[in-house]
């Protein structure tokens, strides 16, 4: 046996050594296999990812996420430093309040995907991916040219994610807070087992679920108070594995798969997060010319109605000539088929059409069908 | 899980249990727990020529796909299409209802295969090392 394709998604070779977060030792002996993603040493998984999948789409899961990036930026003029380098307009956020962005070149593609939140009118707050962390910081800085402070305040957080349909019921015995009232993408801040917690009800699973941003130093008292609390529901710990799966099969982006520095956000069907009314950002005139002049690819959803599974990077093919490419592909736990996400040309995207996926030496024929694959009940 | 006395085991860790000139072929229990949730596995046809040391599959796991290496050559006798139907058998029972090909042996085995006790040390070795 020998790995012919780790398809783990977001996997960098780590430069050693790999950074831990300040749960390690207890994914170790919770016995995660532990693996490196985007310079760290994390849990892919624990009891094996489709248990844990199916435990965050049916009762909770909790996630380890300490190793994503954060970025506050502070000042007078924070929101217009913001709104300079994110497609997105922040200037629609009311106090806590958080939305998905995009952190943009001046070519309209992604320097990162990440998450914008408001604290007050001169406090933003961004969480980044780990792995573009460094780069995101010293990006935003170069383009700083307003009166506003910049901090990479990454080590100042650990990030816990409960998510799932009982997670709700699995916190809120162990805050004060009430968790109802916090809207989808709203946080506050308050106690988590009388830890200090920003309580944002975020999250990359396509379930309902909350994440919890606070002090490293208090890192196993909230995850053991957390796993004991989901005990009584099923709660597993999960890891990176389901984290991408559950993902994929809502339709969600991953940097370095779907979008990237030569992916605009139309190409990935995030118009939605792309604001060309607002007065200015890094790459809207590009943006603007291609909404004009048209895309010539598309991100699309496929599943496989032949035996095989399209993963990253493999490629689709029309009448055998390469036409498109996998950006993320495997299981769907959840919905028991094979799936990915892909690009291919305009002309080829609607759903319905299918093609051929170069599967090492054969082919197995996909199909395209709408995205996301999944979508939870209201 | 122990591994069955009669087995013999490849560094890649694949088992063959040889009976006669007929040899049936699989992956190990640590190969399976390394892999992880095993959701696809694709076996030669019927009558391929098998050569020790080359590959001969493939087994899919959610995150992963792992090439599997032939233990010994001969021509494959049969398939386990049961396990083509339920690829999570390798996770279940790897070592009995997840046989992989039934093949006939042709020339000598290959002579790195270890015995149980040896491929056992082999696997904590592995396992400390990680």
């Amino acid at each position: 046996m020998s790995d012919a394709t780790i398809s783990m998604s977001g996997s960098h070779p780590a430069p050693a050594p790999a950074r831990r977060t300040a749960l390690n030792a207890i994914h170790r002996q919770l016995g995660g296999k532990m693996v490196a993603f985007g310079g760290w040493d994390m849990p892919v998984e624990y009891s094996g990812i489709t248990a844990e999948h199916r435990a965050v789409r049916e009762r909770a899961g909790l996630f380890d996420v300490s190793h994503m990036g954060e970025i506050s930026v502070r000042g007078p003029e924070a929101l217009d430093l913001v709104q300079h380098v994110t497609s997105n307009d922040a200037s629609k956020l009311s106090f806590d309040q958080a939305q998905y962005s995009g952190l943009m070149t001046a070519q309209g593609t992604f320097v990162d995907d990440l998450l914008v939140h408001k604290f007050t009118d001169d406090h933003y707050w961004l969480v980044v991916n780990a792995a573009n962390c460094e780069k995101d910081f010293n990006y935003i800085c170069q383009q700083n040219h307003f009166d506003a402070e910049v901090v990479n305040t990454s080590d100042g957080y650990s990030q816990l994610a409960i998510q799932g349909p009982a997670a709700i019921k699995v916190l809120q015995p162990l805050t004060s807070v009430a968790l109802a009232p916090i809207k989808y993408y709203w946080f506050t801040t308050g106690k988590v087992l009388g830890v200090e917690c920003i309580i944002a009800r975020t999250g990359y699973t396509g379930e309902d679920g909350f994440e919890l941003y606070f002090d490293p130093e208090h890192s196993e008292k909230v995850w053991n108070g957390l796993m004991e609390a989901g005990a009584g529901v099923g709660m597993l710990p999960c890891g990176l594995g389901a984290r991408n799966t559950l993902r994929m099969e809502a339709g969600m982006a991953l940097y370095g798969h779907e979008i990237d520095d030569a992916t605009t956000p139309l190409e990935a069907g995030l118009g939605w997060i792309t604001k060309l009314a607002k007065p200015d950002f890094l790459g809207k005139t590009a943006i603007a010319a291609q909404a004009a002049s048209g895309l010539q690819r598309k991100l699309v959803g496929f599943e496989m109605i032949e035996p095989g599974i399209g993963r990253d990077g493999y490629p689709l093919l029309r009448a055998g000539k390469p036409v498109g490419q996998v950006t993320s592909g495997g299981p769907a736990p959840a919905l028991n088929k094979n799936i990915g996400m892909a690009y291919v040309p305009m002309g080829m995207s609607a759903p319905g059409e299918e093609f051929d996926i170069q599967i090492r030496n054969r082919t197995a024929r996909a199909k395209l069908i709408p995205l996301p694959f999944y979508k939870r009940a209201k | 899980m122990p591994y069955p006395a009669n087995f013999r085991f490849t560094p890649e860790h694949e088992w063959v249990a040889v009976d006669g000139t007929q040899a049936k072929v699989g992956i190990t229990d640590y190969a399976q727990k390394q892999l992880g949730d095993i959701v696809f596995v694709e076996l030669p046809a019927v009558g391929a020529e098998l050569v020790a040391g080359q590959a001969f599959g493939t087994v899919e796991s959610v995150k992963a796909v792992s090439e599997i290496f032939a233990p010994v050559s001969g021509t494959v006798s049969a398939i386990n299409s049961a396990l083509v139907q339920s690829p999570e058998l390798l996770n279940s029972d790897p070592h009995g209802a997840a046989w992989m090909v039934e093949v006939k042996v042709a020339g000598k085995a290959n002579d790195k295969l270890m015995d149980a006790a040896a491929y056992e040390k082999f696997v904590a070795e592995e396992e400390a090392s990680h």
